[in-house]
């Protein structure tokens, strides 16, 4: 773990990258400032390269909240393509579905270590107001995604929120984050991934965030519900094409607070249900409440471990599987709250800090920007 | 010794340190310390090591001899299969410290994380042992085999351990300053009050733990502690035997 000179990728030797066995983890990291201040890119890059040995290089991301304030009432889609045939197709999806406001690449950085990336290109969308005669605009939005990912060959949506963006590739994440030239982005939320891949691919449409509208999940873990998971999203119109099973993470908060309206704790509580034992020994009103939950929601309670951050246009989320198999700090300083694989990572870019604490397993750490409702 | 730390790998950090004990170097004192992992691991020297800021995981692990100090919280992993030595943090631990310990001495003033002192031994006078001023999370001593553990709870939190304490305990002590609801219990252990033995031996090292962070001894000692023991020393033995 090293801080500063891990951004310059020149005093990294690329052929030990390739050879050396390297023990970890993924790592995740998420900055927030309660008050909607923006900050540009550069801390939270600090933040995840102090962890850069969690990863190994295949698979690094961050998501952005507040980005395009400017646009802030388009929809942004950032788009990854395998070739120009990909985005033609796209392209010619986008006119018929869309009123295409803007469209132009995303700007990068090339000379540092990341290669082979996909055309990344972005686009802010506007929705025709006779496309939703039948659906709400987010539900709409939320078909096209899943149309894009399943239907056009070599075509990902990377993120498709409102003023906000992810920024994500193969490589080790202070190397992507220096690609996509985030230092020129201000947001009130940041989250990042490094991305150490067990048992699936890594690849460019692969690497955390995985978003949904203005939903964003980064995952330390492996989901072995993943089949039951995605089984019951497929119930309710979702496509599940990214060979991740973070991806079912991202889709199960969109379901659960944007369409079954539930608060965010009692989402949170779906994912990571209490134990029945526990339960058991209640108060008869949060018993019942605990109750209902797993009846209702227990295809979506996610086995195996995970801490995750999820980021959403009002906030940001921490949460540890229910007997913590994966690491997790959250600390406060004036209006931020961060949340970390290590410590370290945090205090790397806030070294005095006015709380410290490790949530415990299955208890959500919920940070809200102030002036949402 | 004086080492700046700050932004260096943890190779390079632990190299210069190794090369410095292999030249007869005892004593270091590393500033900005900022996540570097294996900090101490497998040295077999009697070295002092300072550290200020917030080292890396698996600190001091397979360490054999050196007297480690953290001048802050510290991160997972501390005294993996430690042999030998001491290591006192001036502040909080995460998850899985002391995994598989078989000797030296851990001093936590605040609180551990989930799963301390997992699978901890001891052989003959190799006894660890662990001691935390604060709360610690589920799984405390779970499979321990041997060595001894002491949570103060002294921090005001309640409860003051998770669930599954001691599961698969076979082998050891655990000592906790307090009441613990038997429901937070593993099956595999039996909870008695802690006798006039015990409270020697508890004494003892507390007497060591208080000087360290400057807490009272006769104010630790003026409560009443439990004692857990496993019920068997093979509580498995029948485990997928058909």
């Amino acid at each position: 773990m090293k801080c500063d000179s891990l951004m310059n990728p020149e005093k990294i030797n690329p052929s030990r990258r390739v050879h050396q066995r390297i023990p970890s983890g993924c790592a995740i990291s998420g900055m927030m400032s309660e008050e909607g201040r923006r900050i540009d890119g550069r801390a939270v890059i600090k933040s995840i390269a102090c962890m850069h040995d969690r990863s190994n290089g295949l698979g690094g991301g961050f998501a952005a909240y507040g980005i395009y304030p400017q646009r802030k009432d388009q929809y942004a889609f950032h788009m990854m393509y395998d070739n120009a045939k990909s985005k033609e197709i796209t392209e010619e999806f986008f006119k018929d579905a869309f009123n295409v406001d803007r469209d132009e690449p995303i700007p990068i950085y090339r000379d540092n270590g990341v290669s082979n990336p996909p055309i990344l290109w972005r686009y802010f969308l506007e929705i025709p107001e006779n496309k939703l005669d039948l659906l709400s605009e987010r539900d709409y939005v939320m078909k096209t995604v899943m149309r894009i990912n399943s239907d056009i060959e070599g075509a990902y949506v990377a993120s498709s929120g409102k003023n906000m963006g992810a920024f994500k590739g193969v490589g080790y994440p202070e190397d992507i984050g220096r690609f996509y030239r985030l230092e020129d982005y201000s947001a009130y939320i940041w989250t990042a991934h490094g991305r150490f891949p067990t048992n699936t691919p890594g690849w460019w449409g692969g690497a955390h965030p995985f978003t949904l509208l203005d939903w964003s999940v980064v995952h330390n873990g492996e989901i072995s519900s993943y089949g039951i998971n995605k089984r019951y999203l497929e119930m309710f119109g979702y496509r599940l094409e990214l060979r991740t099973d973070t991806e079912v993470i991202a889709y199960l908060f969109d379901l659960l607070v944007r369409r079954h309206k539930l608060p965010i704790e009692k989402a949170t509580m779906a994912l990571a249900s209490s134990f029945w034992k526990d339960i058991d020994r209640m108060e008869p009103e949060q018993k019942k409440i605990a109750t209902a939950v797993r009846q209702v929601y227990g295809s979506t309670l996610l086995n195996g471990p995970f801490s995750i951050i999820l980021g959403h246009s009002n906030g940001m989320i921490g949460l540890n599987d229910r007997i913590k198999l994966r690491p997790m700090t959250a600390a406060r300083k004036d209006d931020m709250l961060y949340m970390a694989s290590e410590e370290s990572a945090i205090r790397v870019i806030a070294p005095d800090l006015d709380e410290v604490w490790s949530p415990r397993a299955g208890t959500a750490v919920v940070g809200r920007l102030s002036e949402a409702e | 010794m004086r080492i700046d730390a700050k932004g260096m790998h943890y190779r390079q950090l632990n190299k210069m340190i190794r090369d410095a004990v292999a030249s007869g170097e005892k004593e270091f004192e590393l500033d900005d310390i900022g996540g570097q992992r294996y900090i101490g691991g497998g040295l077999n020297e009697n070295v002092k090591i300072t550290i200020n800021g917030t080292p890396g995981n698996d600190l001091g692990a397979f360490m054999n001899g050196p007297r480690v100090i953290v001048n802050a919280n510290a991160q997972d992993g501390i005294a993996n299969t430690m042999n030998s030595g001491e290591i006192i943090i001036h502040g909080s631990v995460g998850d899985i410290i002391g995994y598989g310990m078989r000797g030296g001495k851990l001093y936590i003033k605040g609180d551990a994380g989930y799963r301390v002192g997992i699978h901890m031994k001891e052989y003959k006078k190799q006894v660890p042992v662990i001691i935390a001023g604060g709360t610690a999370g589920d799984f405390f001593g779970e499979y321990m085999a041997g060595g001894i553990m002491i949570l103060l709870g002294m921090n005001g939190k309640s409860p003051l351990v998770g669930d599954y304490v001691g599961t698969g305990m076979h082998g050891g002590v655990i000592y906790i300053r307090g009441k613990v609801d038997p429901y937070h219990l593993g099956k595999e252990v039996s909870c008695l009050e802690a006798n006039e033995e015990d409270m020697k031996i508890i004494g003892s090292y507390l007497k060591e733990y208080c000087e360290h962070f400057g807490f009272d001894l006769n104010e630790v000692m003026s409560k009443s502690f439990i004692k857990l023991l496993p019920l068997s020393h093979r509580p498995y033995g029948n485990l997928y035997v058909y």
